[in-house]
């Protein structure tokens, strides 16, 4: 892997404001899988303790780019990643730094829910206990039934602990990921289109978790529902054939975005 | 450069629709108001009659835009410059529903006016008032279809001139009432007619500033020239 390290200002098109004090910090962040050019030149700051909303067409890039940020791009062989990831200042890609230690630091919920085949505790206990979070049974208790609750699904399970997490309802099973996520206490939680296969109040149900979440949490989104983007981010950045074309506050992209290509996409004109 | 349509067609269609219908509004309203004018010049009460009765026609578009705009923004979540469209033609159709109220009142007043004698001179102020205010009218309806921020500026900045007349107009009518009680009927309903015209630049500035902010997404925010002083006119009787 190369690691530049220059830090070039970023180019005015993506500039539209200043962003309040940034928890991830990328710069020039260049992405290739294999002969394929899939980010190019990406900079961003991602402020803490807020939801900061990718959006942009299918193979835009805003998925490859949410995955280096806990490096899980590094799981696919062809991958090849440039440029500057800080969280907190510290260098992500450096050669030193536990890659298994950042993705505890950096939670993850997928577009599929995906729990376990265990049970609803196990699925939430299995981090705290392979970090080795916990000093006993008590306390490893306490974690789950704080993290389900977090996660807003406590009182739906707090009865049945022991059936399969399989067994629950498409929007439970979402929240008992993010229940999972939080159990290692991250401090970053990065989404991937978490609601793209629930319903309406499910979504609603996710939609305002994370709202409550971004309290204690800096959460990165990708969307393809524009609405949602609109819903549930302070920050919303639009990537097209990977760029970054715009980055701001959600309130001005939705009313008055400055570049075309962010027009044309949030009205339905691509294409 | 003209945007992109909509993948959606049927979604094109409907803001298309929704244009149109501001454009048909906003061509009867220019009408109402220059025949209401016309009725009170030629002390026609059948033109005057006309123009009450078509008032319903105005109120019932502005009624039609709004049910479409509402319909719109349930059926296709509008974003950005479609979000903007849609809220500027919600507040045009109310402007222009208000520009046609002031005429409708205009037409009263001329039927109210039918039997008296209209000094020639009194009606050459009103009359400036009523081309300004049409001139006004037709451009921002012109800068709304054409999606033009500067000729919108240029109707916002003017309505000052429409202000200046409306203030010698108001002199002019109350010294006239001064010199002979008998011109105080008149002068009442000519000096509510012209209040209304001024209403109508107020409308139409308020039409310039939607269409400025449909077009560049940031509101006009300088304070805009103002030229009415009648709140604070005097005029002493002269003393003899």
């Amino acid at each position: 892997m190369t690691i530049e390290v220059k830090v070039a200002t970023k180019p005015s098109s993506q500039v539209t404001d200043t962003a309040p004090a940034a928890k991830v910090v990328a710069r020039n962040v260049n992405v290739h899988y294999g002969d394929k050019h899939a980010l190019k030149d990406v900079s961003v700051d991602v402020p803490q303790r807020s939801v900061m909303a990718f959006i942009g067409p299918s193979g835009c890039g805003k998925s490859t780019f949410l995955r280096c940020i806990n490096r899980m791009n590094d799981t696919i062989p062809i991958a090849r990643v440039s440029g500057k990831i800080t969280i907190d200042g510290a260098d992500i890609y450096d050669s030193r730094l536990d890659v298994v230690q950042l993705r505890a630091r950096v939670g993850m919920v997928f577009q599929k829910p995906n729990p376990f085949p265990k049970s609803i505790y196990e699925n939430v206990a299995y981090g705290p206990r392979i970090h080795g979070l916990a000093a006993g049974k008590a306390e490893l208790d306490s974690i789950v039934e704080a993290s389900l609750k977090r996660a807003g699904l406590l009182g739906e399970v707090k009865d049945r602990m022991g059936d399969s997490g399989t067994s629950l309802s498409g929007g439970q099973q979402q929240r008992l990921c993010i229940a999972r996520a939080i159990a290692v206490g991250p401090e970053i939680i990065l989404m991937d289109e978490p609601c793209s296969s629930l319903d309406p109040i499910a979504t609603a149900r996710i939609e305002e978790l994370i709202d409550e979440l971004r309290a204690n949490y800096t959460i990165i989104i990708v969307t393809h529902s524009m609405q949602q983007a609109a819903r549930v981010s302070q920050r919303t950045a639009f990537f097209h054939l990977g760029h970054l074309v715009e980055e701001g506050e959600t309130s001005d992209i939705f009313t008055n975005p400055h570049d075309k290509r962010t027009q044309d996409y949030i009205t339905g004109r691509f294409g | 450069m003209a945007p992109q349509s909509h993948i959606v067609s049927a979604y094109e269609a409907e803001l298309a629709e929704l244009d149109s219908k501001i454009a048909h509004m906003g061509g009867l309203t220019e009408q109402q108001l220059a025949s209401a004018f016309d009725a009170l010049v030629r002390r026609d009460p059948g033109l005057a009659t006309r123009v009450i009765s078509s008032d319903q026609t105005i109120d019932t578009y502005n009624r039609e835009i709004e049910e479409k705009a509402i319909l719109i923004i349930a059926r296709r979540q509008p974003m950005a410059v479609d979000l903007r469209q849609i809220m500027a033609a919600m507040k045009v159709a109310n402007d222009l529903e208000r520009v046609g109220d002031l005429a409708k009142n205009i037409a009263k007043r001329a039927l109210a006016l039918v039997s008296e004698q209209h000094p020639k001179a009194l009606m050459a102020g009103v009359g400036q008032m009523v081309d300004r205010a049409l001139r006004q009218l037709k451009d921002v309806l012109d800068a709304y279809a054409e999606r033009d921020a500067e000729k919108a500026l240029a109707v916002w900045s003017k309505d000052a001139e429409i202000d200046a007349l409306y203030n010698s107009v108001f002199r002019e009518l109350l010294t006239y009432m001064m010199e002979d009680p008998r011109n105080i009927g008149l002068c009442t309903h000519l000096l509510f007619g012209a209040k209304n015209i001024e209403r109508i630049g107020d409308h139409t500035t308020n039409m310039a500033e939607t269409v400025y902010y449909l077009v560049k997404g940031t509101p006009l925010t300088d304070d805009r020239p103002k030229g009415d002083n009648t709140s604070s006119t005097v005029i002493e009787p002269k003393r003899s």
